[in-house]
């Protein structure tokens, strides 16, 4: 019910003093304020208040606040150390904060573990890759998530039929040297990343988070990734995206978050400033550490 | 309703190109039953007497369980890149509990329960100790095999037990008897184990991990795998196995020695490496190690048929093991991408 009526509409009002001549009106209150507060939180697919993970004596992140909206593309810089890969695997569910509160689509998730995280939607491509070389394709693509059939056994024919149609699709190979049986230890860096890339696809992912996504590839294989980040946006959906490459993220984000030394630097809309202006604030924050 | 649809890929390819990728597939296998059929050969030649009798297939049939037993499951473990050298005290430590609880209750059946019932927790004690304090696997379970070998020791104060009173018992019957009059039916178990082994690494959830966690833990870790609730169980497998193997192995003489498994240790794991699992992790069939079993136990026979010295089993098991090993790794090699 609360969701249907959105707040400050004629609708609720009307309800609201429906409602109040049989009901105690502070309890009508406090209920449409309620309504309003998920409303309002609900404008996120992911939120981060306030997170800090340290390892032992280092301190990663630092109080961060992110927020990714419902069809956007999120783009974060920076430098090597600045935590761009721990937050991402807070995000991902594989490192757990020491404080702070992660939020999906208004709700705050308590203890967000990988498969939990991959329940509620999120696919990551790691920088690392995430493969393993000495398995087959059809056991990469379906890394920690086999099919399984009725009984519970698992139903190698399917996931053998959707690695081929896969491959034959979005990873383009066309080889016959190449088939769900093969190992992934022969691919190139390339292929590689089309696995991991092809893996995060398949799942139907809400957000999807692609750190490094760029490295190693060839300079079609990069335009092809833009492509990518672009249609996910396309389809109603959001990214993070973390690139070296300030040009790359600079072409598909809708907002950069620049982070350095553990906190977040500085956050811009890509409409509000041009490449330079972006170039020169990065600039500015590598050596003072602050955007002023 | 299954084996239709997977005829359809096979009608559909030029049958060369099956032919050789079935060989790319399973040449790790092809490998290790090369090995067997020459080794028999050989031995045929050599020892035509021995080898050409059925007595001795049914001394293997009868004493290759003992070990093969915990070497299936050992191959799971290994694949999942770790390594369990405690079994053979697992094995005598679980046998004790069966005598205990066989002679206070007169119930073999309650005391079958308790024997595997320890060696599912001596192994998952193993398992916490590898993935919660960070011990690597091989140095927890060289200690972990002296605690138990020891407490064996010191519950029954180092005496052995008879267990004639089971002799004839359906019990008995059941695990050590003779099928038929003719094959023992240790071997029946162990065929049991291996399909049992078969089926959880290749078509089940537990065994896809396993593979993944041998390959490469990290991924497997970022890709939302349980990794350590199925490290812990393949330990707890392992024992499970062990104490099955232990208990299989006093039923068939009789008797209770505490140093019982002790002669098990290295043949067990040379039979895994026979048959081309590899010690990083990752690679191994249940297949491969069911055939070395059976090439670690024809070996000793051989030689006393052929009537060479009884030290020469040594030199032999040394060159078989090591030839085998480098086969393994060489063909990996050369498979690397089709």
């Amino acid at each position: 019910m609360c969701r249907v009526a959105p707040p400050g509409r004629p609708s609720q009002n009307s309800l609201s003093l429906f409602l109040s001549s049989f009901l105690n009106k502070n309890l009508v209150l406090f209920l449409s304020l309620c309504c309003q507060a998920r409303i309002m939180a609900e404008q996120y697919r992911l939120e981060l208040r306030n997170i800090s993970k340290s390892f032992g004596e280092v301190r990663s992140l630092r109080n961060v606040d992110l927020r990714v909206g419902m069809n956007e593309v999120v783009g974060l810089l920076g430098d090597n150390g600045a935590g761009k890969s721990t937050l991402i695997k807070v995000i991902t569910g594989y490192h757990q904060p020491d404080s702070g509160d992660i939020y999906f689509m208004g709700r705050r998730i308590d203890r967000l573990t990988v498969q939990r995280a991959r329940e509620l939607g999120v696919e990551t491509v790691y920088q690392e890759r995430a493969l393993a070389d000495q398995q087959n394709l059809w056991r990469n693509i379906f890394m920690g998530r086999e099919l399984t059939t009725r009984f519970g056994f698992l139903d190698v024919k399917k996931m053998r039929e959707e690695t081929d149609r896969l491959m034959r699709g979005e990873l383009g190979f066309t080889s016959s040297a190449v088939t769900p049986d093969s190992a992934i230890k022969g691919f190139s860096g390339g292929e590689k990343q089309g696995v991991a890339i092809v893996r995060a696809l398949y799942f139907d992912a809400e957000l999807i988070i692609l750190d490094e996504p760029t490295m190693g590839l060839a300079l079609s294989e990069t335009r092809k990734l833009l492509n990518f980040v672009r249609d996910i946006k396309r389809a109603g959906k959001s990214a993070v995206f973390i690139d070296h490459n300030i040009f790359h993220v600079y072409e598909v984000a809708d907002r950069i978050v620049l982070l350095d030394r553990g906190t977040v630097a500085g956050e811009f809309r890509k409409d509000d400033l041009t490449l330079n202006e972006l170039l020169e604030k990065m600039q500015h924050v590598a050596e003072t550490g602050t955007l002023d | 309703m299954a084996t239709k649809a997977n005829n359809q890929p096979l009608e559909t390819a030029p049958k060369s190109v099956d032919l050789s990728r079935f060989a790319r597939r399973n040449g790790l296998q092809i490998g290790i039953v090369g090995v067997l059929a020459l080794l028999w050969l050989v031995f045929l030649t050599l020892a035509p007497t021995t080898f050409g009798e059925w007595a001795i297939y049914r001394s293997f049939l009868q004493s290759v369980p003992f070990f093969g037993i915990v070497a299936l499951t050992l191959t799971m473990l290994v694949i999942g890149r770790e390594m369990d050298l405690s079994f053979p005290a697992i094995m005598a430590i679980s046998v004790t509990t069966f005598v205990l609880v066989n002679e206070a209750t007169g119930n073999p059946w309650l005391a079958f329960g308790g024997c595997l019932l320890t060696g599912f927790l001596v192994g998952v004690l193993n398992g916490l100790i590898v993935v919660y304090i960070g011990l690597p696997s091989l140095i927890a379970t060289i200690g972990t095999q002296f605690f138990w070998r020891g407490m064996v020791n010191v519950i029954t104060n180092g005496r052995s037990f008879t267990l004639n009173e089971l002799r004839d018992t359906p019990f008995r019957e059941l695990f050590v008897g003779r099928l038929f009059g003719e094959i023992p039916m240790q071997m029946i178990w162990m065929l049991i184990v291996a399909l049992v082994v078969w089926f959880l690494l290749n078509r089940h959830r537990f065994g896809a991990h396993v593979y993944l966690i041998g390959d490469n833990e990290n991924s497997a870790r970022l890709m939302g795998v349980a990794v350590n609730r199925t490290r812990i169980l393949m330990f707890a497998l392992v024992g499970v196995a062990s104490a099955f193997a232990g208990l299989l192995t006093a039923l068939e003489i009789n008797n209770f020695f505490t140093n019982l498994g002790e002669a098990y240790l290295l043949i067990g794991l040379a039979a895994v490496f026979l048959g081309g699992t590899s010690v990083f992790g990752g690679v191994g069939t249940v297949f491969g190690t069911f055939v070395g079993c059976f090439i670690i136990a024809s070996i000793q026979p051989a030689v006393v048929a052929i009537g060479w010295a009884g030290f020469t089993t040594q030199v032999i098991y040394g060159l078989i093991i090591v030839l085998s090993v480098a086969m393994h790794t060489l063909l990996r090699q050369r498979m690397r991408i089709g």
